[in-house]
């Protein structure tokens, strides 16, 4: 035991710290408040706190835990929201009201609940097992197999399983090896600093179904990937993060509230329990797990948040799942890191960051990824971080540390924003390198055509760009009109296809065979406008031309009458166009006849 | 008792911050009670503290303290306030003592001024309507019973009436609920305060306000606990009061400026501009004491002013802000040189619970749409007037015409309001259709068919725009 040499903001010096190692969780002061040692000189620790250390004073004990700092698995996890430290915020305000208070205890799962255990098939007395082995499930949800697994450190042969009831702490198994026996329950816990080990990692190959148009079509992310969503406040980086963690197709979403607003996260508690999960059709509450470290929480246990939530993700990962997590806002966390930093008085890098801060950027995002675990299963990690940098420009630390490790790349526009185009994801600057990796999946699910329609778009939006400057310095007229139709094209497809509103139930999700035929009806209507434009049709006439308002109209379909409407359209978009050139041409004709 | 030594230790003072030798066992975050040569008292609070020393940063001038005569005690406990009903109306000094003459207040109960973070938990989503009459805001971006809304302004733009104009206004629909004002001036001029003062008294406010008042020749870092004063006594009104508390903070850049004062007069590592990089968190730490917490009556709404020094909105103070707060009502210098008030300009401006506050039953079914779709069309008007800077306005298409001439009559007629003038959402939103009438059809991509069927062309037909 230690006590208190010094006290400055989230950190404290405790002398008399003798054997403590780093990163072992203390408990500071009279008051137990929770913190970590980040640094040893000696017998010297130096403390980071979780909580706030108003009122604590020199000279009060400090006391090691000897273990790092780890979070609680098992049955329950699904549905829960925890502080940056995993203790649930629920257990928190039963303990200390409205507003949180200070050296709470409270375990992050439910020690009496008792759940359903079933082994494996083939799973008995007898069998070999270690690290990672499945032993058996727990029906958590109606849909979700909690899957229990050998912990770390266990291996040998089993002497015992049994199947019934248990609580997450009582003994559902033991296994012996050289004559020490290990038993297991359903809980186990895991180090959040280290990645936990996995047999093999694969290429992300299978697209993360997201149900927003310009993500899953233009710059989709890969299940196992990785994307960032830097933009300036109030270009969305929140709503795009909500959508991902409501719409797309993960098994498990671990969304963190890194420093961000208390309501948000009170908006996904409102919210999440009445939405349905796009793959199972139950509560959307039941796939997610919640961390909120709001931006008026102790910025201590915000540098931990994001520790604790890929932790908990990697656990669902071993058990075979496609996990999705959520970080809003990495940002945050740099800076929490900075904080600590630089009362840590170590010499600062770019921005006063520390130097360390790219290397702790690249392991956390290394973090994700398809695995196949110990226990043979396949699973993935996908991560989307969102970046929030001062002002807006890409060019600070985090920002850069993160574009190099991540391989799509959501750029956000304050111009699109404030125009509520939204989301407003510029699709110029924008990228994503799975495109090339994801393309098998793309002809195997949608369809041969999807990858060269894909690409066309981003032809005509880039050609419409260039024609838009051109049109700022000298106005539209004076472009011929085979150029002016590009950018009836370009109009239609951002204000049409790319643009979606989150707040409107019809096109807040839109699947990917929808967004396939959005996109074939709005290209076959191009093709015809280009013909049409070649026969010396005007372009005022075709943007003119009632059929576009049923193009408009495209994303308020309902998705059961997608490929009817598909056909409708394009047959009201072929007999317009031979309707409008007739009238043409007999007008023309008409004029010539009057010359004459 | 501890509390009784006084220490006489004083090691060195330098800027705000005084250092006290052989303390040994001062909390962190205490106040401290420092006694000058002249018998005169100031406050203090721990910052640091060791085995061996604190150092105490002190609400006041260091003026007048000396190192061997100076005596210092700490008193145990953190900053705390004694708060009550009575004190509506009445204005205390930036430390909360009384500056209106009138006799000091028995305190029902004493607050820490530092409050503690909402359990995320407890909040409940805001989602009533805040009418303020105001157009461009009930319209456009939507202010929210428990939102934090600031407004982000400059030097010469006229914050201070529009504040005033929305205290006097707002009003949630059909409600007779109890409602307070906390007024926190942060080194505001004379001028300022008067103008308030003067402002709530006109409309009966000033019965209902409480308000805080750190000039701008007030001692600076006085200036770090004034906020929190205010907010300590309107979450009291609040949650044990049952009370809608408005609270305004004017303003957060003189805040933020003693922040960093502080933050270079302990030597810290300075972030951008020269601000603290905790400064993000230490405002979230006031902003986010806005909510509304479930099973209680009351709800706080902050209001708070941030004049962006060279009307630079990535300046840290505007951008820590805008990242924190539920959006921000953006003023623009322009459309005061077009003479119209007030100058909000909707293309900067958001509101992030607007989408909660809105539609059916809360405003109308077809808000949303008429907001999204006039912010597109005033966002292509603007395009067009560039442009039109360019090739001339000869040269425009007719489509850019259109827009152009809808962005006049969108500024004119929907923006433009009188001081005096409260339009209920109603009127605020039959001039929107107004002017989206004005515009062809097919272009309301944003509405829905339906209601483009109920209400295109259905009203009176706009005047022909000067």
């Amino acid at each position: 035991m230690g006590s208190i040499e010094r006290i400055s903001g989230p950190l404290v010096i405790a002398e008399g710290m003798t054997g403590s190692k780093m990163y072992d969780v203390v408990k500071v002061g009279e008051a137990g408040l929770i913190g970590e040692i980040i640094q040893l000189r000696k017998e010297r620790a130096v403390v980071q706190v979780y909580e706030d250390t108003t009122g604590i004073k020199p000279g009060e004990p400090v006391v090691s835990t000897d273990a790092p700092l780890s979070v609680e698995l098992g049955p329950g996890l699904l549905g829960m929201i925890y502080d940056g430290i995993q203790r649930p915020l629920e257990s928190i305000e039963k303990k200390s009201g409205s507003f949180i208070g200070r050296g709470i205890v409270a375990n992050a799962l439910d020690r009496k609940k008792k759940w359903k255990f079933v082994p494996e098939a083939g799973i008995k007395k007898g069998s070999m097992v270690h690290h990672g082995t499945i032993l058996g499930h727990v029906q958590e949800t109606d849909t979700l197999k909690h899957y229990i697994m050998v912990p770390k450190g266990v291996e040998g042969k089993l002497t015992m399983i049994k199947s019934g009831s248990f609580t997450i702490e009582e003994k559902i198994a033991e296994a012996e090896h050289k004559g020490k026996k290990y038993p297991i329950a359903m809980m186990q816990k895991r180090s959040v600093r280290t990645p936990s080990p996995f047999k093999r990692k694969f290429r992300a190959e299978e697209l993360l179904v997201t149900g927003q148009r310009i993500i899953d079509t233009l710059f989709p992310v890969a299940k196992g990937g990785s994307a960032a969503v830097p933009g300036p406040f109030g270009a969305g980086k929140t709503v795009v993060s909500h959508q991902l963690a409501k719409y797309s197709d993960s098994d498990i979403v671990v969304y963190i509230g890194c420093g961000e607003r208390g309501n948000e996260m009170t908006e996904i508690l409102v919210e999440f329990p009445h939405l349905e999960d796009p793959k199972t059709g139950k509560p959307l509450m039941e796939r997610t797990v919640l961390i909120a470290n709001t931006s008026n929480m102790p910025v201590a246990a915000r540098e931990a948040s994001i520790y604790t939530g890929i932790t908990i993700a990697e656990y669902f990962r071993d058990m075979g799942y496609n996990v999705s997590i959520m970080a809003d806002s990495t940002s945050r966390w740099a800076e929490a890191m900075r904080e600590i930093s630089a009362r840590l008085e170590e010499m600062p890098g770019e921005e006063g960051y520390p130097a360390y801060l790219p290397k702790r950027l690249a392991e956390y995002y290394e973090r994700g990824g398809k695995i196949e675990s110990f226990g043979g299963r396949t699973g993935s990690v996908t991560i989307v971080g969102a970046v929030s940098p001062p002002g807006g420009d890409l060019s600070e630390p985090v920002s850069q540390g993160t574009l190099r490790v991540v391989k799509t790349f959501w750029s956000l526009d304050a111009a699109l924003a404030s125009s509520r185009h939204f989301p407003s994801i510029n699709w110029l600057t924008s990228y994503s390198l799975y495109v090339p990796d994801l393309e098998e999946w793309y002809i195997k699910n949608i369809g041969e055509d999807f990858i060269s329609n894909r690409n066309e778009v981003m032809k005509i939006l880039q050609k419409e760009a260039e024609l838009k400057d051109i049109v700022q310095l000298v106005g539209a007229e004076a472009l011929p009109d085979i150029e002016r139709v590009v950018l009836e094209i370009g109009r239609i497809l951002r204000e049409d296809f790319l643009r979606q509103s989150a707040f409107d139930k019809a096109d807040a999700y839109t699947s990917i065979k929808k967004q396939a035929f959005m996109l074939s009806t709005i290209l076959h209507f191009r093709k015809r406008a280009e013909e049409g434009i070649a026969r010396g049709m005007p372009v005022d006439m075709i943007s003119k031309m009632k059929v576009l308002s049923g193009i408009s109209r495209m994303k308020e379909v309902e998705e059961d009458a997608v490929a009817k409407t598909g056909e409708k359209l394009a047959h009201e978009i072929d007999s317009e166009f031979a309707a409008a050139l007739k009238a043409y041409s007999s007008g023309a004709q008409t004029e010539e006849a009057k010359a004459r | 008792m501890r509390f009784d030594i006084e220490y006489k230790t004083i090691e060195n003072v330098a800027g705000p911050l005084v250092v006290v030798g052989k303390v040994g066992n001062a909390q962190y975050n205490e106040i401290v009670r420092i006694r000058l040569p002249s018998g005169e008292e100031r406050l203090g609070q721990v910052l640091d503290t060791s085995t061996t020393n604190a150092v105490v940063q002190v609400f006041g001038p260091t003026e007048g303290i000396n190192v061997n005569k100076t005596s210092v005690s700490f008193l145990g406990e953190t900053f705390r306030v004694g708060v009550s009903e009575d004190m509506l109306g009445r204005v205390f000094d930036g430390q909360g003592r009384p500056r209106d003459g009138g006799a000091s207040i028995a305190s029902e109960e004493k607050r820490d001024i530092n409050g503690a973070p909402i359990n995320p938990v407890a909040r409940q989503y805001p989602s009533d309507f805040i009418e303020t009459g105001i157009s461009s805001i009930d319209g456009l971006d939507t202010l929210v019973r428990g939102q934090k809304l600031p407004i982000f302004s400059s030097s010469g733009l006229p914050h201070n009436q529009l504040v005033a104009q929305i205290t006097r206004q707002a009003n949630v629909k059909g409600s007779n609920e109890a409602f307070a004002v906390v007024f926190a001036g942060i080194g505001i001029t004379y001028d300022d305060y008067t103008y308030f003062t003067n402002e709530f008294r006109k409309t009966g406010a000033l019965k209902r306000a409480v308000a805080f008042i750190n000039l701008a020749d007030d001692p600076s870092i006085e200036r770090i606990i004034t906020p929190r004063l205010a907010l300590t006594t309107a979450e009291f009104l609040a949650y044990e009061k049952g009370m809608h508390v408005l609270v305004i903070l004017n303003d957060m850049t003189n805040y933020a400026e003693a922040l960093r004062e502080l933050s270079s007069a302990r030597e810290e590592v300075p972030g951008r501009r020269g601000y603290p990089g905790y400064m993000y968190t230490d405002l979230a730490s006031i902003y986010e004491r806005a909510g509304i917490i479930k099973g209680k009556k009351g709800s706080i709404t902050q209001l708070n002013v941030v004049t962006m020094p060279s009307d630079d909105v990535t300046h840290p103070i505007p951008d820590l802000t805008g990242y924190i707060t539920e959006g921000q009502i953006f003023l623009s210098r322009e459309l005061v040189n077009k003479d119209i008030y007030p100058p909000i300009q909707p293309l900067g401006s958001l509101s992030r619970l607007m989408g909660n506050g809105i539609g059916e039953g809360k405003t109308r079914a077809d808000h949303r749409g008429v907001s999204d779709q006039l912010y597109g069309l005033y966002a292509k008007a603007q395009d067009a007037k560039n442009l039109s800077a360019i090739v001339g306005a000869e040269a425009l298409s007719e489509s850019d015409r259109r827009y152009l001439k809808f962005g006049e009559d969108f500024e004119n007629k929907f923006l433009r309001q009188g001081f005096h003038e409260r339009r209920s959402i109603e009127e605020t939103l039959s001039i929107g259709w107004e002017l989206l009438s004005e515009v062809p059809e097919t272009e309301l991509t944003r509405v829905k068919r339906e209601f483009i069927e109920k209400y295109y062309g259905k009203g009176k037909k706009p005047e022909k725009a000067k």
